[in-house]
């Protein structure tokens, strides 16, 4: 596929983004907007609790308020609902909407109130009677391991949720072989991409139609299925409306058990219902938190700093119920050496309950989380040989040349030039001039660094972690689909079959449909079916839908020009191969006849008679799209995870002024590879947001529980996330390997700059403490950390120098 | 995030809201809301009776008397900000507002506000406790008035009583000419609650000694603390004196460790940011300062 | 309790308990759903209305706080059903948004900052949406919006409108020009260790 923009008439062009029109005018349509006749609002009564059994629930006083119209146990929601699907084989640990006899972290939801107005039906939650008998519980991963940690699930016999090793290649043989190792731990605190807007859902049930409907701020695969299943209704019993706006989500708003629980109230009350989190459920309940990481990892190299082996143990602490976080550990295997040469891997993925909320999908899977692992493995190689980080990178990138690249775990990366990109980065800074500004904030007094951190990010997504984790799942399947309708009077709809949170897919679909077709995109007009109406779909996540909804788009819209081709080859006469599509008119290049577009669309719809034998009339198409590379089970722990690997290379300079602690950074550019790039504005709007997202994880945010059991970060008056003030400008070098495996040579950049922002960000923070002998390896790294830890440095020298 | 029910009331007159004030035990005063509101909707606060003061004409108002600023308490922040008389007369106050929330919440949020709700780290009562402050209240049975130092008494604890409402807060003004502030506060955002604050005004004479100084420090304990540093009176206020002097006072310092800072961490930067304070103001003072004195 | 409410130039009148906030009343009583609840306790921002043209989170406000002022919401700055204003454009224009749901609150804070002033600073304009959280632009490209708005406005041919005020609040004459300037303005401590 070619790279060159300028083979593209409308792809990686400059276009506006269609969806901000609604957008700025107030005009989107989220799910808080959706009024439905008759609505009962929700409220939850979460538990005080981080364990404790349920002794009784009396709701008598919170019925006896007007206005109250029922509330829900999770007794009679379990006799009504079967559980929520577990990932794993782990059949004892089983997930309902409502705590079922015990709770299990704080914060857990126990009652849901339903009333006239969310207002009343928080009254009437505080009316509601729960005595708890307190249980035992454990907080901490590496607690939860031991065999006397009091089980959160204890039918399920211990906190063990997975615990796995893998190991690819001649691990132990190289780590004897190699003349040098290291072994490091760092840490990866729980935090999340919490977006601006909360999970809220509303459903309605209609007992004449035997349907279910909907509406909700969604991102999630196979989101009616579950709800079928739980509801234990047929899954053409359910229909789910697409066409509700996401306010932000990245990877996290997969609320089904808010869905379950609000759907279920529906078919009881026979009224329509709707939850919308607070931001106090959100935060304590709303089960969407993120990777909570334990890495040790160790690297054995040689003394040129080539990694040869290593031997990483990822513990997570997935929280009281498994939810996505086991797979979370399985996914980075796509991606287990980084852009490295790497030959051998160890992997040792382990999951444990606690009691703690539960973990969603967040940005890249765990990608971000192993990132900084490997980024400080090859840091502290480079510190203990005192060559260049940047050097010791150069000698481990996999070449050019070598792609694609088989990695040891099974994975194969499509393409790429990570030496190319670094050196455009470079040469954009001048690093040079940039080396030379750090000394000299040096020389005035403060501490100063450069980090930098060279990452993947694995797109197309594929769940081929889902067979390697857990064996009695056989799925290969992962597609998309598009569905485009030239109508009778020759105008272009296209039909997409997921919901959106700001990642431009009506953009995307149209610009590739116009590529394709030759004709306006701004003409094409893109619609979200309900998903009774709807073509398979698996939602953007695994930064896949440039990859699966641009390459469904296409291949249908090929499948449309051909068609349109034939029809006029058959008016000439000819072959269709003999003709020559241009923006919407096909010609016989012999005797210069031309067929316009309305000539073809009214051939198509009405005159049945000149259509060439077994053609159906109309103009409609659709295509389902099997994600490219994908289709084989795991065999023998490996497989291959996702198609495409975009790449990306961060450089920070940060000064901290080492009397406050406080990491300032002075200057912020990533070099981005994502392949051929469909949409600018997307793509630049996707790092720079990434960016962000990493800031906060690396320097302000956590979810923190107190010995207690409590979170104590309940409000974003505790959970700080970056405003404008905190967010750098940052620099993007753009550079172009395409991908073999796509229409145009796209990747995805869904989570670009997330997956290495964080460990850039502790890579600088490092490189100003390292004169003073001290190292970060817990992230996020506060202010008053930095400062102590400078201060008891300062305080050790001052002592020696006694 | 609803809060519990309340009955809502705009009186025309101060009198007025002290009575209803004293005879109800759960009505409170909302002014901007911009503290109140938030514990409103967590349930944290569930008065029965919420009382409008905000457009009292009693509270509005910013007026000068001889060396003294009377700002009425129902003044909103942004005003203030923006306020000839304070930048001229109170440049403590000025320098500090723009740190104060978001510009959003300074359009709502009033002096008096960020007073009766004494937060350990806001910086509207550092600015009060550090210039000797006079918290003008009202009460069923007149007026009262409160030196700052003394209404503080601990984290979100004030000397208002029932049946009592701030009026206006009386910040001192400096006579001398070559007058200076400083101001620093350490957070994890710009614009959240500062791990520590310090704020310095200091005035010289015409040959740069120091005939005034003064110094406070918030977020380290309960309550705003002005610092006594009078010893550096009639000094030059070098760089060694300001340390020496900040030193002696912050050992008394008790300050508190919490999910955003350590005690260490905060005790070790309230010295840092004394000192800094202290030079910014008697930079300012002598005109030296390269951002020119507000 | 009955309450009025002057939005977007045009009276508005409910009945509803004291606890029903503006942002509430707006979004149920009026069905102006632009303003949006993020977190219900005046931290991010997407709430943000206009009261006499500065804004103000209408999450911290009850509506029977909220007579007497000047409401602008986001439906009020279209000149005309499916027009884009300068400022709504030139977010279109820059992609100064992905998920909308923090857009009308940026789009105000902008639009009170462009009223007082049609050549801000970078600072200025960071100064000015500080106020406002969003997760999925990092604002490189809200900036930009703002800019390139600012820059639109500086060449137009229609004067801009007098910021003008009908509130009751007497406590003085109207907000001056430089005031959310000088915020933006006010000094970073100094970062240099001596």
């Amino acid at each position: 596929m070619s790279a060159d923009p300028a083979a593209f008439r409308f792809v990686s062009t400059n276009r506006r983004v269609r969806e901000d029109r609604r957008f700025v005018a107030g005009q989107g349509r989220f799910v808080a907007d959706v009024a439905l006749e008759g609505m009962l609002h929700v409220a939850i009564l979460p538990s005080q609790h981080p364990a404790a059994r349920i002794v009784s629930i009396d709701p008598s006083a919170a019925l006896a308020i007007p206005g109250v119209h029922y509330v829900l146990t999770g007794d009679e929601l379990a006799a009504a609902t079967d559980p929520l699907m577990n990932g794993l084989d782990t059949p004892k640990v089983q997930r309902h909407p409502l705590a079922v006899g015990q709770v299990r972290y704080a914060g857990e939801w126990v009652v849901a109130v339903v009333a006239d107005s969310r207002a009343l039906a928080e009254d009437a939650a505080e009316h509601v009677h729960v005595t708890y008998e307190p249980l035992p519980f454990a907080m901490n991963a590496e607690d939860a391991l031991k065999s006397d940690s009091p089980p959160v699930h204890p039918a399920h016999g211990s906190n063990i949720l997975l615990d796995r090793t893998f190991v690819w290649g001649e691990v132990e043989k190289h780590f004897a072989e190699s003349p040098r190792q290291l072994s490091f731990r760092v840490t990866w605190g729980r935090s999340s991409t919490v977006p601006i807007e909360t999970f809220g859902v509303a459903a309605s049930w209609n007992p004449w139609r035997e349907m279910l409907d909907v509406w909700a701020s969604i991102q999630m695969p196979k989101y009616p299925d579950q709800i079928a299943r739980a509801l234990r209704i047929p899954a053409n019993g359910v229909r789910v409306h697409q066409d509700v706006d996401v306010g932000g989500s990245y990877g996290v708003k997969r609320g089904i058990k808010q869905t379950v629980l609000v759907a279920h109230l529906a078919r009881r009350l026979g009224r329509p219902v709707r939850l919308i989190e607070d931001r106090l459920d959100n935060m304590g309940g709303g089960d969407a938190h993120g990777p909570d990481r334990i890495f040790d990892v160790d690297v054995a190299f040689s003394d040129a700093g080539i990694v040869k082996s290593m031997k990483m143990r990822a513990l997570d602490n997935a929280g009281a119920y498994a939810g996505r976080a086991p797979f979370q550990l399985g996914k980075p295997i796509g991606a287990i050496v980084g852009p490295y040469r790497i030959e051998s891997v160890q992997y040792r993925a382990q999951s444990v309950t606690t009691n703690k909320a539960v973990q969603e999908a967040v940005r890249g899977f765990g990608q971000a989380p192993t990132n900084y692992a490997i980024e400080t493995a090859m840091d502290k190689v480079a510190a203990s040989l005192g060559l260049e980080r940047i050097e010791v990178r150069r000698r481990n990138f996999i070449r050019k040349d070598e792609f694609p690249y088989l990695i040891p775990s099974g994975s194969t990366y499509d393409s790429g030039d990570y030496h190319t990109v670094v050196d455009k980065v470079f040469a954009h800074i001048d690093f040079e001039s940039m080396e030379q500004e750090r000394d000299r904030l040096r020389a005035s007094g403060l501490l100063a660094g450069i980090g930098i951190a060279a990452c993947l990010e694995p797109s197309g997504a594929n769940s081929a972690f889902e067979p390697l984790l857990n064996e009695k799942n056989t799925t290969t399947t992962w597609m998309d689909s598009c569905r485009i309708m030239i109508d009778a009077l020759g105008f272009v709809t296209v039909t997409i079959h997921n919901t959106s949170s700001g990642q431009g897919h009506e953009t995307l679909v149209a610009t590739v449909v116009g590529e394709v077709l030759q004709i306006e995109p701004d003409l094409i007009r893109v619609i979200r079916p309900d998903s009774l109406a709807c073509l398979p779909s698996n939602s953007p996540v695994g930064s896949r839908m440039a990859i699966m909804l641009g390459g469904a788009a296409f291949h249908a819209a090929q499948k449309l020009k051909t068609k349109l081709a034939r029809i006029a080859a058959h008016q000439f006469g000819v072959g269709t191969d003999r003709v020559l599509f241009a923006s919407g008119s096909v010609t016989n290049p012999k005797d210069g006849k031309q067929l316009g577009w309305a000539e073809l669309v009214n051939i198509a719809h009405r005159n049945f008679h000149l259509l060439p034998e077994g053609m159906e009339p109309g103009l409609e198409v659709t295509h389902v799209m099997q994600v490219p590379t994908g289709g084989t089970l795991p065999k023998d722990g490996r497989v291959q995870m996702y198609p495409c690997h975009s790449f990306e290379f961060h450089v920070v300079l940060m000064a901290i002024d080492p009397a406050l602690g406080k990491p300032e950074i002075r200057r912020y550019v990533i070099g981005h590879d994502c392949g051929t790039v469909i949409n600018p504005h997307i793509v630049r709007g996707m790092t720079l947001g990434g960016v962000a997202h990493g800031l906060g994880a690396a320097l302000l945010e956590e979810f923190v529980y107190n010995d207690e059991g409590q979170l104590i970060t309940q409000s974003f008056m505790d959970y700080p996330m970056p405003s404008s003030h905190e967010v750098p400008e940052v620099e993007i070098v753009h550079h172009c390997t395409p991908s073999p495996y796509t229409v145009f040579g796209q990747k995805g950049s869904g989570e670009s700059g997330y997956l290495g922002a964080p460990a850039a960000i502790s890579s600088a923070i490092n490189d100003c403490v390292a004169p003073l002998g001290i190292s970060f390896n817990k992230l996020p790294i506060r202010i008053s950390a930095i400062g102590d830890a400078i201060a008891d440095a300062q305080q050790g020298k001052q002592e020696q120098a006694k | 995030m609803k809060p519990a029910p309340f009955d809502y009331v705009r009186p025309a007159s101060l009198a007025e809201v002290c009575a209803l004030l004293a005879g109800d035990e759960d009505a409170r005063v909302i002014a901007g809301g911009q503290t109140l509101v938030p514990m409103l909707a967590m349930r944290l606060a569930r008065p029965a009776k919420l009382i409008d003061i905000l457009r009292l004409p009693e509270l509005a108002g910013i007026r000068e008397e001889p060396g003294a600023v009377i700002v009425g308490a129902a003044t909103r922040q942004a005003q203030a900000e923006r306020d000839p008389v304070i930048r001229a007369s109170v440049p403590m106050l000025a320098r500090v507002l723009p740190w104060v929330g978001h510009p959003p919440t300074r359009n709502r949020g009033t002096i008096g506000g960020s007073i009766a709700n004494a937060d350990p780290s806001a910086e509207i009562p550092l600015v009060a406790v550090t210039l000797g402050a006079g918290i003008e209240v009202a009460t069923t049975q007149g007026e009262r008035s409160v030196p700052a130092d003394d209404f503080f008494m601990g984290a979100m604890l004030t000397a208002i009583g029932q049946g009592e409402c701030v009026r206006a807060i009386r910040f001192p003004v400096w006579p001398q000419q070559r007058t200076g502030v400083g101001f620093f506060e350490i957070s994890a955002r710009r614009s959240d609650f500062a791990f520590v604050a310090a704020a310095a005004q200091v005035a010289l004479d015409g040959e740069d000694r120091c005939v005034d100084v003064a110094l406070g420090v918030g977020g380290v304990g309960e309550r705003p603390l002005r610092l006594d540093v009078s010893s550096l009176k009639g000094t030059k206020l070098d760089a060694g004196l300001l340390s020496d002097a900040v030193n002696a006072v912050a050992v008394e310092l008790e300050p508190g460790s919490d999910l955003h800072a350590s005690a260490a961490y905060r005790r070790r930067v309230a010295v840092v940011l004394c000192v800094r304070a202290l030079e910014q103001a008697r930079d300012s003072a002598a005109g030296k300062s390269p951002a020119g004195a507000r | 309790m009955k309450v009025e409410l002057r939005i977007n130039g045009a009276i508005r009148a409910a009945d509803l308990e004291p606890r029903k906030t503006l942002l509430d009343t707006l979004r149920e009583n009026f069905l102006l759903n632009g303003a949006h609840a993020g977190c219900e306790h005046g931290v991010c921002g997407a709430c943000t209305v206009l009261l006499d043209g500065e804004p103000v989170r209408s999450c911290l406000m009850f509506a029977v706080q909220a007579d007497g002022y000047d409401i602008t919401t986001i439906e009020g700055l279209a000149p005309a059903p499916g027009e884009l204003g300068v400022i709504q454009d030139a977010f279109c224009e820059t992609h100064g948004l992905q998920c909308g749901y923090c857009t009308p609150g940026m789009i105000l804070a902008a639009h009170a900052l462009l009223q007082h002033t049609h050549t801000p600073t970078r600072e200025h304009i960071v100064e000015a949406i500080s106020g406002n959280l969003c997760r999925c632009t990092g604002y490189g490209q809200i900036i930009e919006a703002v800019q390139f708005a600012a820059e639109r406005l500086r060449k137009a041919n229609t004067p801009r409108a007098q910021h003008g005020s009908q509130h009751h609040a007497q406590s003085g004459h109207d907000a001056p020009v430089e005031g959310v300037l000088e915020a933006a303005e006010a000094d970073e401590p100094v970062v240099e260790a001596k």
